[in-house]
């Protein structure tokens, strides 16, 4: 293990002094963020590589207008809420789902769960809180299905699934962004696999490299980033082979797009991006929440001072947020980035404090 | 109304009358039979060896109310035995008082009341008072427990923040984590909930072998709620030192750390129940370490850590198996699973 920790370091020095600047490397999934800081990995690398924490968390770049969606909803007597836990902490422009303390909220760990909810409770309307990127939309598309097969007309879905690659690509297109190469997230790239990447990396000439979430899977993706660079050369890369394939999961993909289609949608901090969101099909539209109460989806106002979509783009690190640990904690998050444990501010807090390198 | 027929308990059992008495002479009496408690006397009247008697209480609510590996009742024992243990006690004798809802199984709070009767027999520490109250349906989830224990405190042993120092070791019995996540798996209902078991167990036994033993140990603690990451972050801020831990070093089960990484739990936050925490002199221990080695409940005792010199304030810091570092923070409430 040591041996590949050396050669990664080397690939990584080797990088800092061909470009003879510091280096940025963005990692998009927020199990990559909590890995590395669970892990130290941050205090490892040259002073002059820096990891950027990406928009890769699915609470946290879910829109403050669709956390109001939620708590109206909650509102309703004829409704439950199923949603999965982090959801429940998230500030919206009045308190959150759990600080409104409705007894028609309900944890769930699956879509599956969710649905089950709805065969139990004929007499409501069980509204699923389905975010996440391309990891949950197919157990959503999945109980869609079955609330098809089965009848269950008690049970619809408020989607705010997300599509990692179309964020990616705002980002590059911002004028200002630092972002030298993509860490990619392994989970998702079971799914779409790593020829998704292969526009970012032509368009934009940006490496991406794929890899999974142990420590010696990030300090590889990273070294091999840091190759790329170095030889200035920008490919789409994967040291997660043995479950990521270049076609990625095509069931799953074909159950994303029979049920759901790309559309605009708002992301926290980034703002509204093209065909980035998912939505369920006009036929499948009896299961869309939106509908079934005729609610609109406004872009929501971001929080007083609250500087979560800077840090989701990479701009920022939460230190630099007035409110970082002053007034937003875990105890207490004022943006979606404390509220999940896989933000980027609350694996800051949690790990970060005390790191006297890359912080 | 007969409450021999009874298959739930009523109000009636604990409004101090026949039901009651019956309730207590049938159900709880054989369970936890010993002279002291048999006298029924408002207070239990004990003989204790020693001049320095440690004196704890705890209260239980856990949900569910049976786990794989224990239940309310043995857990209500155990920990109270193992508040005593840490302190340095050989625990004498335990307090056992219910509150139960109304409409509560009584063949439910019969398995209950074995369990804790059997751990009370094994760990040699007998229950000598207790209490029951019932309250209306809807009042307390079930049933809860509190139980209050006495001890002997050993004689020599001095255990106390003010004794730890740079330089001492600090040992863990076994690995971390179990009960916790035992736990959080069947209300969470994941898939391998079967292959998960609380550690929950008396650790006195091995405590006092160890403070019989050695002269060097200079703290210890249960590390129940909050995990190891409270309990060194305790260690650290009441004694102005820091914590260097070794992740490499620490035990785990990896059925236990797969469950943790699906919910996306730190196993370091995550509750034990028949773990101990012990800080001791560097020279004494490997000795420490053999004594635990040696015993059921120490199997997989291992050095996790040492206490260091605090530079800007008393932290706890973890080198990771990569060889980076971190710190470990004293969690900050309720964990929720993550969604991806």
């Amino acid at each position: 293990m040591l041996n590949r920790i050396y050669e990664a370091q080397r690939l990584m020095g080797a990088a800092c002094e061909a470009l003879g600047r510091q280096i940025n490397i963005m990692e998009v999934c927020g199990t990559h963020t909590v890995s590395i800081f669970r892990n130290g990995i941050r205090t490892t690398l040259p002073e002059r590589l820096k990891m950027l924490s990406g928009p890769g968390c699915p609470v946290c770049v879910t829109d403050q207008g669709y956390i109001d969606i939620t708590l109206q909803l909650a509102d309703r007597d004829d409704c439950i809420i199923a949603t999965y836990g982090d959801m429940i902490r998230v500030p919206g422009k009045e308190g959150s789902l759990e600080t409104r303390h409705k007894p028609n909220v309900k944890v769930v760990l699956s879509s599956e769960d969710a649905l089950t909810l709805a065969k139990d409770n004929p007499e409501k309307t069980v509204v699923f809180i389905a975010v996440g990127f391309e990891t949950t939309a197919p157990a959503t598309a999945v109980a869609v299905a079955e609330a098809v097969q089965t009848g269950v007309d008690n049970f619809c879905v408020l989607s705010g699934h997300k599509l990692v690659v179309p964020a990616m690509e705002a980002l590059l297109s911002e004028k200002n962004h630092k972002i030298d190469a993509f860490l990619c997230p392994g989970h998702v790239s079971v799914i779409i696999g790593s020829d998704a990447y292969i526009p970012v990396v032509e368009r934009f000439r940006r490496p991406c490299v794929v890899a999974g979430f142990e420590p010696m899977q990030v300090i590889e993706g990273i070294g091999q980033i840091c190759r790329q660079l170095a030889e200035k050369t920008a490919k789409v890369g994967s040291i997660y082979d043995a479950v990521v394939t270049p076609e990625g999961n095509t069931t799953a993909q074909r159950i994303i797009s029979e049920y759901f289609q790309p559309v605009d949608g708002y992301w926290r901090g980034l703002g509204s991006i093209p065909n980035s969101t998912l939505k369920l099909k006009t036929k499948y539209s009896r299961f869309d929440a939106l509908k079934r109460f005729g609610v609109d989806e406004v872009p929501g106002e971001d929080l007083s001072g609250c500087r979560c979509g800077e840090v989701l783009c990479g701009l920022i690190d939460p230190t630099e947020c007035a409110l970082f640990e002053a007034k937003c904690t875990p105890d207490g998050p004022v943006g979606p980035c404390m509220v999940s444990s896989e933000g980027a501010c609350a694996a800051w807090y949690k790990y970060g404090r005390g790191q006297k390198r890359n912080s | 109304m007969k409450d021999t027929q009874a298959k739930k308990i009523l109000l009636a059992h604990g409004g101090g009358g026949r039901l009651t008495n019956n309730l207590i002479t049938n159900s709880i009496l054989p369970k936890f039979s010993n002279e002291i408690l048999a006298e029924l006397e408002d207070a239990a009247s004990l003989q204790l060896d020693s001049g320095s008697v440690c004196f704890t209480t705890d209260s239980y609510t856990v949900k569910p109310l049976f786990f794989n590996g224990g239940d309310i009742g043995k857990l209500a024992v155990c920990g109270t035995i193992n508040d005593l243990a840490v302190a340095g006690a050989k625990p004498a004798a335990l307090s056992f008082s219910l509150i139960i809802e109304e409409g509560f199984e009584i063949d439910v709070l019969d398995r209950i009341l074995s369990s804790a009767a059997k751990a009370s027999d094994q760990a040699e520490v007998p229950i000598v008072a207790g209490d029951t109250k019932v309250v209306e349906a809807g009042a307390a989830d079930g049933i809860f427990i509190n139980t209050a224990g006495v001890g002997t405190k050993l004689a020599g042993v001095n255990l106390s923040f003010g004794r730890i120092a740079p330089g001492d070791k600090i040992i863990i019995n076994g690995s971390i984590g179990d009960h916790g996540m035992t736990i959080m798996s069947q209300r969470e209902g994941i898939k391998f909930e079967s292959q998960l078991k609380s550690d929950c167990a008396s650790v006195a036994g091995l405590t006092c072998k160890i403070l019989k033993t050695s002269a060097g140990v200079k703290f210890m603690r249960d590390p129940t709620r909050g995990g190891l990451a409270a309990t060194l972050n305790e260690i650290a801020n009441t004694s102005d030192c820091s914590v260097e831990l070794c992740e490499a070093d620490i035990p785990v089960n990896p059925t236990v750390q797969a469950a943790a990484d699906m919910l996306g739990f730190d196993l370091l936050n995550v509750a034990n129940e028949g773990k101990v925490v012990i800080v001791v002199d560097a020279d004494a221990a490997d000795d420490v370490l053999g004594i635990c080695r040696g015993h059921p409940l120490g199997k997989r005792a291992s050095i996790i850590g040492r206490i260091v010199e605090s530079e800007d304030g008393p932290i706890v810091e973890l080198i990771t198996k990569i060889g980076g570092r971190r710190m470990v923070q004293m969690p900050y409430g309720r964990q929720l699973p993550r969604i991806c």
